[in-house]
């Protein structure tokens, strides 16, 4: 399939989860005409499916980067330290605060997407600082299994301090789409279009990449300086969509498969199909999240891990047939 | 005769054990030189750190002017280099992989030009992959991809071109095209390195480099009987050198 063709598709495919998502609710279809009405699907159903999208392709973005730039199919956003930094970044402003279980206030939710925001560069950049620089990529995948260990240790105890933090940080940890405002949208476009624009520079580096380190450095990419803008890129993507909706399992794995499933591509488009994939992987999930079980809603994060798991098997076991 | 590449290692050491030392290598201007040795004898180090790409404590001068003083693209345009069995770009199609040869002529995110395209065709062509231009690299053969990635490394048209192992996965008539190619870049004034397995294919080159044990034994003419000496003396006394219509060979006998 052509790239332009299927960039058309998924974005397509965006657009009607967005409208799915406007007219999903719990009460169902309603007359425009209330005044009420048109009040919910602005102000809430609205940014909140397009919140929905910009996580997606956040995460879809940084898991084409991560994919390309450690030239491992199972990369995800979630590695180094990033997942791990900002739980724990939540959990201890949670611990500290005390803030009530039910922190659906904004000024709380605003402050915590800071803190979360915070908290995965914190990891990361604790991760770099452990890999001593990004001249490994093995050594900088370690560090960031060590850096996700440890922090994720320092939160259990956090959770065991205080335990009631537990159902707050079961929230966050299950991926939560129904708190996303105007503000969140805006905040996420800006970070995507910012990381998009860093990873279509660095994207012939790594095309180049996929023949190895060595191959690269001979064909003239600088692989230190590339390493260092995609992981800033991967970051910034990272950050932004966990501190908005918290983890979200499994888009910003199964985004880049699907892709590559579908067209072979240099990875200029691939970060940019892999953006548009999330975007209306994590839509759909939210629609469904909302639907089934109306009035009430399931964590995002539990549909797209049942349902991304279950699609990344049937992808292993289509991969691993003879091609030919 | 002119030097393209000159290497002077006094070692590369990973992991507490040093893999070459007391290198002194001078790669001539327009030929084809061919490093043989038997395994572990750290032919490959050796083409890694001559090309820059392993960290090493040594110098290298390439066209006369240090390796480390070449800005990257231009140094990349000058020395092209493939690796042992490449891995990866699966989902990339052929023809993408053989433009990434063309990486250091492009201004960085422009688009392939009509010179571009010329120079991948003609590379592809050459090693008889241009069919398969629009399959995936994780579809094909491993003779079939390593003949994508020799058109790749071609692609770069570099004055310099170091190769490692070739020759792997290429069935006899495939090695026989890839020797002309060689002998043609060669006529054209360019310089090959290639790490050799097949003995009896080296034996052809124009230059001769013998390692053992993480040094230069011998170089020479693969003509010379003091290299079919230095041979026997590495391979062991079963080697076996003999002439055969006018081409020397050799033989695990």
């Amino acid at each position: 399939m052509r790239p332009g063709l299927l960039l058309a598709l998924l974005l397509l495919a965006g657009a009607i989860g967005v409208l799915a998502g406007v007219a999903t609710g719990s009460t169902g279809w309603a007359s425009l005409q209330d005044e009420g009405m048109s009040l919910i699907l602005w102000e809430i159903r609205l940014p909140r499916s397009l919140g929905a999208w910009c996580a997606g392709a956040l995460l879809g973005m940084a898991g084409a980067m991560a994919q390309g730039l450690f030239r491992n199919p199972l990369a995800d956003p979630y590695l180094l330290g990033s997942a791990s930094g900002a739980q724990l970044a939540v959990a201890i402003a949670l611990a500290f605060t005390g803030v009530s279980a039910q922190n659906s206030s904004l000024l709380a939710h605003v402050g915590l997407t800071g803190i979360a925001f915070v908290g995965t560069l914190a990891g990361v950049g604790l991760t770099l600082v452990l890999a001593r620089g990004v001249e490994q990529t093995l050594r900088l995948l370690l560090a960031g299994v060590v850096v996700g260990v440890v922090l994720n240790a320092l939160t259990n105890l956090a959770t065991l301090w205080s335990p009631d933090i537990l159902r707050a940080m079961q929230a966050f940890l299950l991926g939560n789409t129904g708190l996303l405002g105007w503000n969140s949208v805006s905040v996420m476009a800006a970070s995507a279009i910012a990381a998009l624009l860093i990873g279509l520079v660095a994207s012939p580096a790594l095309d180049a990449l996929t023949l190895g380190e060595a191959t690269a450095t001979s064909l003239g990419v600088r692989l230190s300086l590339v390493r260092l803008l995609l992981i800033f890129a991967f970051a910034l993507s990272t950050g932004a969509a966990v501190a908005q909706t918290g983890i979200v399992a499994f888009v910003g794995l199964v985004s880049p498969h699907l892709v590559r499933t579908f067209c072979a591509t240099l990875h200029s488009w691939l970060i940019l199909l892999s953006a548009a994939a999330g975007g209306a992987l994590l839509l759909a999930a939210d629609v469904i999240a909302r639907a089934v079980i109306r009035p009430q809603e399931l964590p995002v994060g539990l549909v797209t891990a049942l349902v991304g798991g279950v699609y990344l098997l049937v992808l292993m076991h289509r991969r691993g047939a003879p091609k030919r | 005769m002119s030097t393209a590449l000159h290497a002077r290692i006094a070692r590369v050491r990973i992991d507490g054990r040093d893999l070459i030392s007391d290198i002194d290598l001078a790669i001539p201007q327009g030929r084809w030189t061919a490093i043989v040795g038997p395994n572990g004898a750290g032919k490959s180090t050796l083409l890694r750190a001559a090309a820059g790409l392993q960290r090493c404590d040594g110098a290298m001068t390439l066209a006369e002017r240090p390796l480390q003083d070449w800005p990257a693209r231009e140094r990349a345009r000058q020395l092209a280099w493939m690796g042992q069995q490449e891995s990866g770009a699966d989902d990339l199609t052929a023809l993408d992989v053989v433009l990434l040869g063309r990486l250091p002529h492009r201004p960085w995110l422009a688009p392939p030009t009509v010179a571009d395209r010329a120079a991948v065709q003609a590379a592809m062509q050459a090693t008889q992959s241009w069919a398969w231009r629009d399959r995936r690299l994780g579809s094909l053969s491993g003779g079939e991809r390593q003949r994508v990635l020799l058109a790749r490394a071609l692609a770069v048209q570099a004055p310099l071109t170091l190769m490692d192992e070739p020759l792997a996965h290429l069935d006899p008539p495939h090695q026989a095209e890839w020797m002309a190619l060689v002998r043609a870049r060669v006529a054209a004034g360019h310089s090959v390195v290639s790490v050799l397995h097949e003995l009896h294919l080296a034996l052809q080159a124009d230059h001769l480099v013998l390692m053992a044990d993480g040094r230069i034994v011998h170089t020479g003419s693969p003509a010379d009987t003091a290299t079919h000496e230095a041979l026997k003396r590495v391979f062991g006394p079963s080697l076996h050198i003999a002439q055969i219509e006018g081409r020397w060979v050799a033989l695990p006998l």
